[in-house]
């Protein structure tokens, strides 16, 4: 089981706290299509051997890119990559990009999900954040999508925003439950460094999100979505049963991936490796050289555990301690289960059938577990 | 001995002593340039890096003058205020010495106290400009501040370029004909100062001494005056680049002993070397036995790595007997040593060959310097606390000493504002103000010694702009109303934090220390109350709020590997750490006292 993921790295403004790879200039849309299709090529060996299940459109904003530029990728990738396994076919989408027209389109094309930005369903939050639409676009989009027949959704939203109260983070989840889509991924306000953001709490115009709030609009997030009947199958995601992202599930149970454009990651146990993240270096060395740009690191059986463990217990299904032993050690089971006690004894982690799982209240504390337990 | 000449060069660091030793050497063809590694005298790793001589080393120079042979002795001096003891006995081996002032730099605070230094052992001062091909140089100004300071005609200046080898003929010629060649009776009782001892693994202490008269060969029965010992001169000689064996050394020569010492602590510089057989009746006047100033805790980051530091401690102390510790056990720390330094700069030093020689993570804490208390039942016996939890309990407190020293800074006039009110600020007393030029203020202050310990060298720097040396001597103990300051992490006394203060600045210093702590301790699951208490009276407070989340919102394919560093090195970090009580402690927090704020 693997996954092919594609970086559209180009988006009409930038948002405050987004430190992703992206240009708000469209001018080399064409021409990265273009090095796109030919990296797919340069690629193709990379996955071999794999089942591939999943294609990512991500970014930047892949609603950028007219249907039919989607389809010049998509004859490539059918090129070069099996099809037959495929089941999750997945472009990000920006609410103001889905008009009927647009996703009637999308309709014609491959593309079998969808991964709304949405953020807030309150105007004043998109504002401080620096979105392109509006509230009633986002509402809006949703319904569209679905009455397209693209109702296989998920939507963005961010909580501990300062310019969000409890009660309108409340509101904004149930918007989303009323909306019935099948999925949700809701991120905590993370100040990135070198963003919008970061620069205006450095020099005092905008608040930090506050620690405390952001963990109890957590914990309502938690609550509000299970009572709905979505699985909260990772600290950030949120999933009617059976509709988990298959694309972003592989990213936590360590399976192999290949990223496509600049700044994309791809891996495959042994090593990781990342494109650069620059637009211009990127097309000339695949346009004029034919090289792919990437920079490559080499994982240790150490970072491997670390990985598996850092991104599995994220995930309801935790951390697998047979797999563990049989990859990393039966020592390294035991010392695992040595030093967990702690948590365990303070109700963050419980071990079921094998299985390390964090509770509610340890999924608070993710990382600093997972950095306790590192070896 | 009438054609021996004994010398060193007084200078300022950074003010070219190394390159125009290195000159010297070359010129003379002592050393070859294959040999010739850029400074060569100084041969410690950290000291190239400090760009200073922290070991005094010797090195002899042939020269040939006029048809005639010369032995240049060249005694090196270590460049810093710490050291000024290990200073004035290199001087007490020399009949003359270099004053090297940097022509864009001018006259230093430093300079002047070792040639005041100099003076007092009647050595003959060559002046000498230095780096005068430099953009910036300021010839005729230095040239008036050095006729001012020693008296001497401009012309008796010699103007030079270590970097280029200006002047370098003029240097070798001054030398020769000016400083007076050593006067002693190779006949007499041997009498010979040591002025320096280096440990080599493989031959043990190597003491170098200047023999003032009589002749040491190799061996004799020798006895340190001192110390008392006796010992067989297994090997003498004389110092080139390496070591030479010889059968003897006379007097008015420098020269080396090895006798199998194995520790360095046997040797105390200032010393004098003499025959079992015919002891001198006179010991080289000036010996001190050099006493630390300034002690702090050393501990190892993790506890079961006690008995290595020892075992690195004690190697260190083979080569620097200036260095003294003793076990220590600290509720916060556990096992470790209180170490006693001759100032901040040797205890950086110390700290940092532990680290990068010895390969050992070390907790240091707050410095502190050595009080005497005296208790109300006996008044009259001291207490030697060089620890605040040596620090009687202040019911049965008499009275408290604190020693001072006498400082000297040397600025620029539009300095000197900024300078009184920092030396003020710290408890200062102003001695004298006195303009060596008119460019150049030396203004000299009585301050307790506890003052220069916390942050005082970085403040000076800053409110001078850079433009102000320093330089200072041990005076004196004086009655002073000092208090014993605890911080308080959830009520619990964290030990390795105490510090002794005087009361006046105790609750500002307190306030300060809080705050510098809330900005270090990392928030935990629980809400941190930090407190500073004079006693069971609580001065100042600061509460950290308690973190509720810590868990990364994202983590896809692109997050993962960089999100893996970062929590990787948080637990590098925690390693770091010390649990006191329910809290969180890195090792920044117990230095937190030196990088008090305004």
């Amino acid at each position: 089981m693997a996954g092919i993921y594609l970086h559209i790295p180009f988006c009409k403004q930038a948002c405050n706290y987004c430190n992703f790879h992206f240009s708000t200039s469209l001018r080399l849309k064409a021409e990265m299509i273009d090095a796109l299709g030919k990296e797919i090529a340069l690629q193709r060996h990379y996955l071999e051997g794999q089942t591939i299940e999943t294609i990512y459109f991500g970014g930047g904003t892949p609603s950028l890119l007219s249907a039919t530029e989607l389809m010049q990728l998509w004859e490539k990738l059918e090129n070069y990559f099996p099809q037959q396994d495929l089941k999750e076919i997945t472009l990000e989408a920006n609410p103001d990009d889905l008009s009927p027209a647009y996703l009637r389109a999308l309709k014609n094309t491959p593309v079998n999900r969808l991964s709304i930005g949405i953020q807030s369903f309150h105007d004043k939050d998109l504002r401080y954040m620096n979105r392109a639409h509006n509230a009633a676009e986002a509402d809006y989009a949703v319904k569209a999508a679905q009455d397209t027949g693209l109702d296989n959704i998920s939507i963005d939203l961010i909580y501990g925003t300062p310019t969000m109260t409890d009660k309108e983070w409340l509101e904004n989840i149930a918007a989303a439950v009323t909306l019935q889509v099948y999925h949700i991924s809701s991120y905590a306000l993370t100040v990135e460094p070198r963003t919008a953001l970061a620069h205006a709490i450095a020099k005092g115009s905008s608040r930090e999100p506050d620690n405390s709030q952001t963990a109890a609009q957590f914990e309502q997030l938690v609550e509000r979505l299970g009572a709905a009947g979505y699985e909260h199958y990772e600290i950030s995601n949120f999933a009617l049963p059976g509709k988990y992202a298959v694309h972003n599930t592989n990213y936590w149970k360590g399976r192999h991936y290949l990223g496509l454009g600049p700044s994309a990651h791809s891996f495959n146990t042994g090593s990781r490796q990342w494109n650069i993240a620059n637009n211009t270096t990127y097309l000339k060395s695949i346009l004029t050289e034919g090289k792919v740009p990437f920079e490559k690191e080499v994982l240790t059986p150490e970072d491997q555990f670390n990985e598996y463990l850092m991104t599995s217990l994220r995930t309801m299904w935790g951390a697998d301690l047979d797999h563990i032993a049989s990859v990393f050690g039966a020592d390294a089971r035991t010392r695992l289960l040595a030093e967990s006690e702690t948590f365990t004894d303070k109700g963050w982690m419980q071990i079921e059938e094998g299985k390390m799982i964090l509770t509610t209240a340890g999924k608070l504390f993710a990382d600093r577990i997972a950095s306790d337990l590192f070896r | 001995m009438k054609n021996i000449r004994n010398f060193c060069i007084i200078a300022h660091i950074d003010h070219g002593k190394s390159t125009l030793a290195d000159r010297l050497l070359e010129h003379t063809k002592t050393i070859s340039e294959r040999e010739m590694q850029a400074q060569v005298l100084d041969d410690m790793d950290l000291e190239r890096e400090k760009g200073i001589t922290i070991k005094s080393h010797a090195i002899q120079i042939d020269h040939v003058h006029k048809g005639e042979k010369y032995t240049l002795n060249l005694i090196d001096t270590p460049g810093h205020v710490d050291f000024s003891y290990e200073v004035s006995r290199a001087l007490a081996a020399c009949e003359g010495a270099l004053l090297l002032v940097d022509a864009s730099q001018g006259i230093q605070a430093q300079t002047i106290s070792n040639l005041y230094l100099a003076i007092d052992n009647d050595l003959e001062i060559i002046p000498v400009i230095n780096k005068i091909d430099m953009e910036g140089a300021m010839i005729p100004e230095v040239t008036d501040q050095i006729v001012d300071l020693i008296g001497c005609k401009p012309e008796d200046i010699i103007l030079a370029s270590g970097k280029s080898g200006i002047g370098i003929d003029d240097i070798l010629e001054a030398i020769i004909e000016r400083i007076p060649s050593p006067k002693g009776d190779e006949q007499a009782p041997l009498q010979a100062l040591i002025f320096d001892s280096v440990f080599n693994s493989f031959r043990g202490i190597i003491v170098y001494y200047r023999v003032i008269n009589g002749t040491i060969k190799k061996n004799d029965k020798v006895k340190f005056v001192h110390t008392g010992k006796e010992y067989g001169a297994d090997e003498v000689g004389i110092l080139k680049l390496a070591l030479t064996p010889k059968n003897e050394v006379k007097a008015g020569d420098v020269g080396y002993i090895i006798t199998g010492i194995k520790n360095a602590k046997e040797v105390k510089v200032g010393d004098t070397l003499t025959l079992v057989s015919n002891p001198t009746q006179e010991a080289v006047k000036g010996f001190e036995d050099v006493k630390p100033m300034v002690f702090a805790g050393i501990f190892p980051v993790n506890t079961d790595e006690f008995e290595e530091l020892r075992d690195c401690m004690e190697k260190l102390q083979l080569n620097d007997a200036s260095l003294t510790f003793e076990p220590e056990t600290s509720q916060a720390l556990g096992f470790g040593f209180r170490c006693g330094f001759l100032g901040m700069l040797h205890m950086e030093i110390i700290q940092e060959r532990l680290e990068r020689e010895f390969n050992q993570t070390v907790i240091t804490t707050v410095p502190n310097v050595s009080f005497h208390a005296y208790t109300t039942r006996e008044k009259d016996v001291r207490i030697i606390v060089n620890n605040p939890s040596e620090m009687p309990d202040p019911s049965r407190i008499d009275r408290i000493e604190e020693p001072f020293i006498r400082a000297q800074i040397i600025t620029l006039p539009d300095y000197i504002g900024n300078i009184m009110t920092l030396c003020l600020g710290k408890r200062g007393l102003l001695i004298n103000q006195n303009y060596l030029t008119a460019t150049r203020v030396e203004l000299i202050f009585e301050m307790p010694l506890a003052e220069i310990v916390f942050d005082f060298y970085d403040k000076l720097k800053s409110s001078t702009r850079g433009y102000a040396s320093f330089d200072y001597q041990p005076l004196d103990y004086r009655e002073s109303d000092i208090t014993k300051m605890d911080i308080l992490l959830n009520g619990d006394k964290v030990d390795a934090l105490s510090a002794l203060i005087h009361r006046s600045r105790a609750q500002d210093f307190g306030r300060k220390l809080c705050s510098k702590l809330k900005e270090l301790l990392p928030r935990q699951q629980f809400m941190i109350a930090i407190q500073a208490a004079l006693g069971a009276k609580i001065v100042a407070r600061e509460t950290i709020s308690a973190m509720r989340k810590d868990v990364t919102a994202k983590c896809y394919g692109g997050d993962i590997s960089r999100k893996r560093k970062l929590l990787e090195k948080q637990k590098e970090g925690k390693k770091r750490m010390r649990q006191i009580g329910n809290v969180e402690v890195p090792q920044e927090a117990f230095l937190a006292v030196l990088k008090l704020d305004d």
